[in-house]
């Protein structure tokens, strides 16, 4: 790979804390991180959060949020969704964003995987959502377009948002990982794609990157399950974001990359105790996936915001009869839009 | 019991059933290490157009040798291709296929590769794979030799998931499945049509690539194998291809080629741009990735350029019509898809060239030609001729 320049102050890194002392997590980090400012929210049920010495990091806690949001919207970014406000609050164009019990993966060479430097690259290289590519992304080194290939859509589109992997613990649902629980992702795929267009994904919140500046206002906090948990396997609040996300690309001509770079997935949580817990998430997806992959916005929506607020009236008119958290969600959608530009009315 | 955990166990249950049957699935589909019956040996042909020599079969005899050949000759049918010893084969140069198809021969390409998919017309078997006569055998990263047919047969075996993208590619392959978010109902798949192999060392370049970039090598070996989302076109390449024959032969048509034709180096692209948009109309699925082959020739980029460039003004108009066919819910054989699209062709591409008139007529000859070696079971079966007189060892 021959990385795009990385400008230090293009890039925020956003931490959801679901843990108190991030320490660890912080020092195996810091050789890629280091670099980089950091926003570190923390989840309203963890105490004080721990960091160590050496890192440009903003900590944002449940008091920040109220007095950004107000109280009667703070509940939008508690769990998983405590990163949203971090989207919100950051000024910088490229946002990368983990789960706090991811480690770097390394390369076979024994290397530290650089997240920040392949995102990167995966966003400032055009994508290539009209016609598939049959040697992946054509931008990477040692690639290109292969024969027959029209030339006319050799230029690309923007790349709005990168999906990274994982290796060990990969992103399965609870009744996967609970019928296999021995089962590992060892397989490490040296490629990155463009997700076609009007194809729909699973965008898994574990490991993302995205031009804040293309997308923010797509990239929100909605669905929030009844029992949502402090394991993946108990959230689905990045799957939903993704078929947003994805939408909104789609519609505005924006692109999704999909595959390198992969992080290193620690052990956490049981999968058969979520599966006890919560599976109503996965029963939500036989809704929400028909009603994506036949969504189709109107021309006059013609920016982030005008989508996602689209978006959610029809989430609120064609799924609100199915399920009540899909109503919330629509709800939560507009609110998110609302917030997004207060909080932008307020930097300029 | 608690409802909740009862729904969960039958919740449970039911992705367990589906969890478990693909698994048992890729467990009865893996090929095994030591050599058992090969899987497929009476259900599949292999495909091979030559117009110089069959040298190559000599490093793929360990994953050839027990599948059956169909050896078509391009070129100067006075020449003799002699098939290495031990191969059982048949053998068409053109002589045997204007007198096996008669006036319909005029479909069949001359002096071009596209002749190939005579041999799928010809082949009484379920599954085809083809490959071109500079392929070799690749290497994986830890320097295994590949068995490109196995990997082809694993891919067409196991089913396909065109209508939800899983990141982590083909849910089917060991070490693999599904990821959070992707809807259990979708989860079975769908029969894969074809299977899309890829190639190390040369790549396939279009000439003016090749121009700019005449040193490049393809050496990122990506041990992944994917499905094309519905609704999404690729360039399809003939080198390395596998497909089931019953369900899509009839769109494998590799049209008008070479000798006489304005146009080459377009004839797996046409085939495949058709092919994709019935696969996605007859809900068949389309992998992409492994197998790879190792590619060892690099064509002339002057002579490429020659034949490929009035295909790159037309791509650009090609590309837009396939997006946007549509075709009717009462196409529901490939025979009567592709009697569709030629119709399809020659009223929108027809003004583009009168090339595109052309060759419309010639996918009707193909269907024509297909129907009558191919007779389906319910019509009297058509009495074999002395058409079919191939020369075998």
């Amino acid at each position: 790979m021959s990385p795009a320049s990385v400008n230090d102050n293009e890039v925020d890194i956003v931490i959801g804390a679901f843990r108190s002392d991030l320490t660890s997590f912080m020092e195996e980090w810091r050789p890629i991180f280091s670099r980089f400012h950091l926003i570190v929210v923390k989840d309203p049920d963890v105490k004080e959060v721990k960091i160590p010495e050496g890192f440009d990091v903003r900590v944002y806690t449940e008091s920040d949020i109220v007095k950004v949001v107000g109280s009667s919207k703070a509940s939008l970014f508690s769990g998983y969704s405590s990163r949203y406000f971090g989207y919100l609050v950051s000024n910088k164009k490229y946002i990368i964003s983990i789960d706090d019990d991811c480690s770097p993966a390394k390369t076979k060479d024994g290397d530290l995987v650089d997240i920040v430097a392949y995102h990167l690259n995966n966003l400032k290289t055009p994508a290539t959502p009209f016609f598939f590519n049959t040697l992946y992304d054509p931008y990477q080194k040692g690639s290109d377009f292969v024969r027959g290939y029209p030339f006319s859509l050799r230029s690309g589109v923007p790349c709005a948002l990168s999906c990274g992997l994982w290796l060990n613990l990969a992103d399965y649902d609870a009744p996967t990982q609970a019928l296999k629980p021995d089962m590992r992702n060892t397989r490490y795929v040296d490629a990155v794609l463009t997700v076609p267009l009007k194809s729909m994904m699973p965008m898994s919140g574990v490991n993302i990157a995205f031009d804040r500046e293309l997308v923010g206002p797509a990239m929100l906090p909605a669905l929030k399950l009844v029992k949502e948990g402090k394991v993946r396997w108990e959230t689905m609040e990045d799957v939903w974001c993704g078929l947003v996300v994805k939408t909104v690309c789609d519609h505005l001509k924006l692109g999704v990359k999909s595959g390198i770079p992969y992080v290193w997935r620690n052990e956490k949580g049981s999968a058969i105790d979520s599966l006890k817990k919560e599976w109503e998430g996965v029963k939500l997806m036989e809704d929400a996936v028909p009603f994506f992959e036949t969504l189709r916005l109107s021309r006059s929506s013609v920016t982030a915001e005008d989508c996602v607020v689209e978006i959610a009236a029809a989430v609120k008119e064609r799924l609100g009869s199915t399920h009540a958290v899909f109503v919330s969600a629509a709800e939560a959608m507009v609110e998110w839009v609302k917030l997004w530009k207060a909080v932008r009315s307020l930097d300029h | 019991m608690n409802t909740l955990l009862l729904n969960s166990i039958n919740f449970q249950r039911l992705s367990y059933l589906s969890i478990i049957s693909h698994s048992l699935l890729i467990f009865t589909m893996s090929v095994p290490a030591t050599a058992v019956t090969p899987p497929l040996a009476d259900d599949l042909d292999i495909v091979i157009p030559t117009i110089r020599n069959l040298d190559f079969l000599e490093q793929w005899r360990p994953f050839f040798q027990p599948y059956h050949l169909i050896i078509v000759q391009d070129g100067d049918p006075t020449k003799t291709i002699r098939v290495p010893d031990g191969f059982d084969y048949e053998l068409y140069n053109r002589n045997d296929i204007n007198r096996i198809l008669g006036p319909r021969s005029s479909c069949i390409s001359f002096k071009d590769s596209a002749c190939r998919c005579f041999g799928f017309l010809v082949s009484k078997k379920k599954y085809i794979f083809t490959i071109d006569d500079d392929c070799f055998v690749a290497k994986d990263p830890l320097g295994q030799e590949i068995n490109a047919l196995a990997q082809h047969i694993h891919n067409l075996l196991t089913p396909a998931t065109p209508y939800f993208f899983n990141t982590l590619y083909d849910p089917f392959r060991e070490g693999a499945d599904f990821v959070r978010g992707y809807p259990f109902s979708l989860r079975e798949g769908v029969t894969t049509a074809i299977s899309h192999g890829l190639w190390l060392n040369i790549p396939d370049y279009d000439a003016p690539t090749q121009l700019v970039k005449p040193l490049e090598r393809n050496s990122r070996y990506v041990d992944a194998v994917l499905t094309i989302p519905k609704g999404t076109l690729f360039p399809m390449c003939g080198m390395n291809l596998g497909f089931h024959r019953e369900l899509i032969g009839p769109a494998m048509y590799f049209g008008l080629m070479g000798d006489g034709q304005p146009i080459g180096r377009y004839d797996d692209m046409w085939a495949g741009w058709c092919a994709k948009v019935i696969c996605d109309h007859l809900g068949l699925g389309v992998k992409t990735g492994l197998p790879y082959i190792w590619h060892s020739k690099a064509s002339n980029p002057f002579v490429n350029l020659k034949k490929e460039y009035k295909g790159i003004y037309w791509q650009e108009e090609i590309i837009p019509f396939f997006q946007s066919v549509v075709l009717p819910k009462d196409c529901t054989t490939p025979q009567k898809c592709y009697v569709e699209l030629s119709k399809l062709v020659k009223e929108k591409l027809g003004p583009v060239d009168p090339y595109f008139v052309k060759l419309a007529g010639e996918m009707v000859t193909w269907i024509d030609a297909w129907n009558e070696l191919n007779p389906s079971a319910d019509v009297a079966p058509v009495k074999k001729t002395d058409a079919v007189a191939p020369k075998k060892k």
